[in-house]
């Protein structure tokens, strides 16, 4: 089935591909399975450890999809983390300070997302300003507006929003405690609305004429002109929905932290980049799954998860150990893709 | 197809070698926790904010200085790297975990709701220490251990006036400038309260305040400003050490010299903390009061596990104790209602004791 994502592009082997997702997954789980065993006692073979992953991580999640979109298209967006920041802190602003609603809250952060990806859209695409510049300077601009609307610590206690943020629901899975009694394993609205997106995001990369453009633009942006694709309006049309997903992400990581401030999110953006290309997205272009880079992100917290557990080494394990495993990645990609010299520009 | 072949063993070596570094670290989480499960071992997690500071680390030191093996605890650290996503992520992993107690840093004061819930909802009773936090129920949290950032510059202020009266100066002689904290930290809001109250009781004139967000670099920008618009400050009031230092080189960089004879033209630098650098320029006049913040809290945390170990209730909140230290001994102590606090006079021996 992944060689059917990949026909547009057609210089990609699409085992190549698929051999890429597979290993992703493959670390994933040898990782979880090797916590599972050596830190059995410590919880981390119970059902919650798991569902955990996916409630720290949701708002990344939602984040590396809208990522993925625009790496797929060759270009990279560097403002989600500002972007997250900014939504958070608008919202928590306008339900603590405006009285507003936790609708209006949401849609508020559609909107900035919405914002961001038009204005980064239209320059990237239209004015052919180079993506790592233009989201540069959403960044500044993202980070900038946050502390314009408040340098204060907001903490969101809007009824509504905490009934979304605190909604627990139980999984029929769980374990039973010291004193007997069965405890299920539970996640937040956010954890379902995250893998909504996800289901999504991958269908409509896989089945529709967007996702597969987005592969051919990718993949040779002469070509994709020749083949008659609009490729500015592709290009536009992906900003715009990565806009939207940070915005949404944003959002979800407000309901995890329930708090605006100015270094909310600082670094996010990183954290996305290297989900999606432990993913087996291309920094160049054209090859990218959702699904890889859910599973980024499940091995980036499962990372995380092991250092903490393991209670006695420094956490800035967690990012040497990322950076080795991105090297590891880009290597592999390098080599399997075989897109290697050409096309690894950066 | 060669390349092919080659790279898929080029991968599945590289895998197995990730794997293999993976496990390689865990060995040591293995035997560690095995101990704990035989017998009366006590684990406690402790989420702490990063590392930015001398301070900061001596509150890390103090933590892992009390919570040891042969004092019958399992630490389980984690260093958030100055994200509070991070330190939501240690607290859920803490919870899996069951630790017996949990102990948090918070990076900010907001924003702890939920996790804290979690908490609650396992009966693991947490333990704040340094910031406070906001929650929208206070029995989210067990008890708080910190500074009372007030009382600091109620400490300062009070040594101050006395200061003053006993040199013959007047309360309009006083020229004061405050070079803030971060603003909306809770050692910011303490330490300029305490100030602008006691510039409002005793009609100083309190010049001008800005943050100069607890670095250095913006301490020296803050001060080179309040120089220019100001020249005749006489008092700053730094609200950490390494304000204090950009403060320092500022008026020494504009022709001032800094020290305690405000007489004769010179002008005083009052500072808090006492990290082992600030003490040192406090001993050398350059700093002429230091108001320690303690970050030794490992001892006030333990005590209250032990309380409530015993099935005993414990204060919402815990001070710690702190000092005052001072090169000279023109004022020996300072009253705060009714209260006596001594100002330690500052030696080479006394620094070299210090434990951070």
């Amino acid at each position: 089935m992944l060689g059917k994502l990949t026909r547009a592009a057609k210089e990609k082997k699409p085992s190549a591909v698929a051999f890429l997702l597979l290993i992703t997954i493959l670390l994933f789980v040898v990782m979880y399975a090797v916590g599972m065993v050596v830190f059995a006692d410590k919880g981390f073979a119970r059902p919650q450890m798991f569902m955990n992953l996916f409630i720290s991580n949701a708002g990344l999640i939602v984040i590396g999809c809208g990522l993925t979109i625009v790496m797929i298209t060759g270009g990279i967006d560097i403002s989600v983390g500002s972007v997250t920041a900014l939504v958070c802190m608008v919202a928590a602003d306008l339900m603590e300070h405006k009285g507003m609603s936790a609708g209006m809250a949401l849609l508020s952060a559609l909107l900035i997302g919405l914002a961001f990806g038009l204005v980064q859209g239209y320059l990237v695409s239209y004015l052919d300003i180079q993506p790592f510049i233009v989201t540069l300077a959403g960044l500044f601009f993202g980070r900038g507006m946050t502390a314009v609307v408040s340098t204060d610590m907001i903490a969101v206690k809007n009824p509504q929003f905490l009934q979304w943020a605190n909604a627990k629901i139980e999984l029929p899975i769980g374990y039973t405690n010291r004193n007997g009694a069965f405890i299920p394993a539970y996640i937040y609205p956010t954890v379902v609305v995250a893998l909504v997106v996800v289901v999504v995001i991958s269908i409509m990369l896989r089945r529709s004429k967007f996702g597969r453009s987005l592969y051919a633009i990718g993949g040779n942006q002469q070509s994709a002109v020749l083949m008659g694709l609009n490729v500015r309006k592709v290009k536009m049309q992906a900003y715009v929905l990565d806009g939207l997903l940070a915005g949404l992400g944003g959002f979800l990581f407000c309901l995890n932290s329930c708090a605006g401030f100015v270094e909310q999110a600082k670094g996010l953006e990183m954290d996305a980049i290297s989900a999606s290309v432990i993913g087996g997205t291309l920094l160049s272009g054209g090859v990218g799954t959702v699904i890889g880079t859910l599973f980024g992100v499940l091995i980036k917290g499962t990372i995380g998860s092991l250092i903490t557990t393991q209670g006695t080494l420094s956490s800035w394990w967690v990012r040497i150990v990322l950076s080795a495993l991105l090297c590891f990645f880009i290597v592999l990609q390098a080599i399997i893709a075989g897109v290697g010299g050409k096309k690894l520009k950066k | 197809m060669k390349k092919k072949w080659l790279s898929i063993v080029l991968a599945s070596a590289l895998v197995v070698s990730c794997t293999a570094c993976g496990s390689k670290a865990t060995p040591t989480g293995g035997t560690a926790s095995a101990k704990t499960t035989d017998g009366k071992t006590i684990t406690v997690g402790f989420s702490q904010v990063g590392a930015e500071s001398d301070w900061r680390t001596a509150n890390t030191t103090s933590m892992k200085g009390t919570f040891t093996k042969a004092n019958g605890y399992n630490l389980v650290f984690d260093d958030a790297q100055q994200k509070q996503e991070n330190q939501i992520t240690a607290i859920r992993n803490f919870i899996q975990q069951e630790v017996n107690y949990i102990v948090l840093a918070p990076v900010t004061e907001t924003g702890w709701d939920t996790v804290l819930k979690e908490a609650k909802d396992a009966k693991i009773p947490v333990i704040i220490v340094d910031r406070m936090v906001k929650v929208s129920d206070e029995s989210l949290y067990t008890a708080w251990v910190g500074s009372n950032f007030k009382l600091e510059g109620q400490k300062a202020t009070e040594w101050l006036k006395d200061f003053a009266a006993a040199k013959g100066l007047k309360n309009s002689d006083l020229h004061i400038v405050d070079i803030q904290g971060t603003i909306g930290a809770s050692a910011q809001i303490g330490r300029t309260e305490g100030l602008e109250e006691a510039a409002k009781t005793n009609g100083w004139d309190l010049l001008a305040k800005e943050s100069g967000e607890f670095t250095q670099a913006k301490g020296q920008e803050v001060m080179e400003s309040f120089i220019k618009q100001y020249p005749n400050l006489n008092v700053v009031y730094c609200e950490n050490d390494n304000e204090a230092f950009g403060a320092i080189d500022a008026l020494t960089a504009a022709g001032k010299t800094v020290g305690s004879d405000i007489k004769n033209g010179q002008v005083m630098v009052m500072s808090f903390d006492c990290t082992k650098a600030g003490l040192t320029d406090t001993l050398n006049g350059k700093i002429t009061l230091d108001t320690e913040c303690n970050p030794l809290h490992g001892p006030r945390v333990q005590k209250i596990i032990d309380a409530l170990k015993s099935g005993g209730t414990v204060d919402k909140k815990a001070y710690v104790d702190e000092e005052m230290f001072c090169a000279d001994t023109t004022v020996p102590k300072v009253s705060i209602s009714g209260q006596d606090f001594n100002v330690t006079k500052l030696t080479q021996d006394v620094l070299s004791k210090r434990a951070y």
